[in-house]
C-alpha cells in the first residue's frame, strides 16, 4: 500500500463514493441527478435534429433561416439550451461533404443530437479525422466522390456545428414525418449519408 | 495546454470506431456513467467554477485518468479535481470513501473549510459583446501563433505556425484561456479559420479544408 496513489480503483465505485460524499454534505441532491440523467437518456436526442432537417428538406423558407440563422431557426422547433447556445448548419451538396468533430474533448450539439456516440470521443476519430477525413470516413463506411470537397469543422469554441444531409433521392413523396425517420445522428455529424 | 487532450492529428490510436445504430447505443452504457455526468455538471456549480475550468481540470489529466476509464470516467476525474482544488472536499476523500466501499478499513478525512475561487460571471454562457469592430475580416490572410500557452487554451497544436483564410466572423466571446483560470473573461471576436490540408499536413495530405474558430488573440496577420 505505499504506492496508494499509483492505484486504480474503479471507476463506478469513485463515482459512488463522490456522490456519497456530496450528497452526505448536502450539497448535491439526488432528485437533480435523477432527472438530468433521464433528460438526456429519454428526452434529448438525435431524433429532435432529425425534425430540423426533415423541415429543412420539405420547407424553403425554413431551409434558408436554419442556414442563415441556425441557432433561431433551430429554437423555431422548441431546441435550445445547453451546448447550443450558437448553432451553425453547415450543408451538405454535390460538391461539398462537411464533417464535425471536436478535437479538444467532445463539444457536441446537445439540444439537436443529445449526448455524443462512442465513436464520437473516441481518440482514434479525434485525432484522424482533421489529418486524413476521406481514410477516416471510408472505414466509417462512407465513400465520398473523388471530385467532392472535404470540409472538416473543428469544434473548438462555444459554435456549435450541425451538418444538414442531401435528400435522398426517391423521396419526393414522403411526408415530413417520414423523411425524418429517415434521418440518422450520423448523418448529422457528417460521416454518413441518408438512404432510402 | 499541450496535454493528452490535445489529440488533433496526433498518431498512435488507431482505427476509428464503426458507428453503431442509436438505437443500438445507449446514451450511458453503465449507470454509473449517467451518475458521472451529472456529477460532473453539478461539481461545476458546487466547486463554484465554470465549464472552461472543467475543461482545464481535463486537460491536466494523467494519461490514464484520461482515457482508461473513459469519457465519463475523465469527466469524474475532472470533477474531483475541481471539487478538491475549491476544498469541497479533502484531497484524499474520494479514494478513502472508495476504499470503504471496497470492504477496507480506513480512516476519511473531515469536510474542509471551502475555499472557492474569487469568480462571478458577468452573464450566462459564453457569448459577449465586444465594442470594437472585428480586427480581421473574411478573406483575410492570418498566420496562428506558434505558442505553447502553459495553462488551458482552445488553440490547437496542429495549427500553430500555419496560415489560413477568415471564412466567417462568429460571435464574440469570452476567452477560455483567461476563463478557465478565473483571471478573467477577456471577450474577443472569434474566427472560422480555413486551413488547406497541405498547409497542415504537407504535399502528400489529403485534399480537404479544416475549419476551426480562433479567438482574436491566437492569431497574427499575414497579408
Amino acid at each position: 500500500m505505499s504506492s496508494e496513489h499509483e492505484e486504480h480503483l474503479p471507476i463506478q465505485l469513485r463515482t459512488e463514493a463522490l456522490e456519497q460524499l456530496l450528497v452526505e454534505a448536502g450539497l448535491v441532491d439526488p432528485s437533480i441527478m435523477d432527472r438530468f440523467i433521464s433528460t438526456y437518456a429519454n428526452d434529448v436526442g438525435p431524433l429532435n435534429g432529425a425534425k430540423v432537417v426533415a423541415k429543412a428538406w420539405t420547407d424553403p423558407d425554413y431551409k434558408a433561416r436554419l442556414l442563415d440563422e441556425g441557432t433561431a431557426a433551430i429554437g423555431e422547433l422548441g431546441f435550445k439550451g445547453p451546448q447550443g447556445e450558437h448553432m451553425v448548419v453547415v450543408e451538405n451538396t454535390d460538391d461539398v461533404h462537411n464533417v464535425v468533430v471536436c478535437t479538444l474533448c467532445s463539444c457536441y450539439p446537445w439540444p439537436v443530437l443529445g449526448l455524443p456516440p462512442s465513436w464520437y470521443k473516441d481518440p482514434a476519430y479525434r485525432s484522424r479525422v482533421v489529418r486524413e477525413p476521406r481514410a477516416v470516413l471510408s472505414e466509417m463506411g462512407l465513400s465520398v466522390a473523388a471530385d467532392k470537397e472535404i470540409k472538416v469543422w473543428d469544434s473548438s469554441s462555444e459554435v456549435r456545428f450541425f451538418v444538414l444531409p442531401q435528400r435522398p433521392a426517391g423521396t419526393e413523396s414522403l411526408s415530413e414525418e417520414e423523411l425524418a425517420a429517415l434521418v440518422t445522428r450520423d448523418a448529422m455529424v457528417g460521416v454518413a449519408e441518408v438512404s432510402v | 495546454m499541450d496535454g493528452i487532450a490535445d489529440m488533433g492529428g496526433k498518431p498512435g490510436w488507431g482505427a476509428t470506431k464503426p458507428p453503431t445504430p442509436a438505437a443500438d447505443e445507449p446514451v450511458f452504457g453503465q449507470e454509473w456513467e449517467g451518475r458521472a455526468f451529472a456529477l460532473a455538471l453539478l461539481s461545476m456549480r458546487t466547486a463554484g467554477t465554470n465549464l472552461d475550468s472543467f475543461r482545464h481540470a481535463l486537460d491536466r489529466q494523467p494519461r490514464e485518468k484520461y482515457i482508461d476509464d473513459g469519457y465519463y470516467g475523465r469527466w469524474l476525474h475532472a470533477a474531483e479535481l475541481m471539487l478538491v482544488e475549491s476544498s469541497i472536499i479533502a484531497p484524499d476523500a474520494v479514494e478513502k470513501r472508495t476504499r470503504k466501499l471496497m470492504g477496507e478499513e480506513v480512516a476519511e478525512p473531515a469536510l474542509p473549510e471551502p475555499h472557492k475561487p474569487d469568480y462571478a460571471p458577468t452573464a450566462a454562457g459564453s457569448l459577449r459583446q465586444v465594442d470594437d469592430p472585428p480586427r480581421f475580416h473574411v478573406g483575410d490572410r492570418v498566420r496562428a501563433k506558434d505558442i505553447s500557452p502553459p495553462k488551458h487554451t482552445r488553440l490547437v497544436g496542429y495549427v500553430r505556425g500555419r496560415e489560413g483564410v477568415v471564412e466567417r466572423i462568429q460571435p464574440s466571446a469570452l476567452l477560455p484561456d483567461t476563463h478557465a483560470t478565473f483571471e478573467g473573461e477577456n471577450p474577443q471576436h472569434v474566427y472560422s479559420i480555413a486551413f488547406d490540408s497541405h498547409e497542415l499536413w504537407g504535399p502528400d495530405a489529403e485534399d480537404f479544408t479544416l475549419n476551426i474558430d480562433l479567438w482574436d488573440s491566437y492569431l497574427e496577420d499575414a497579408s
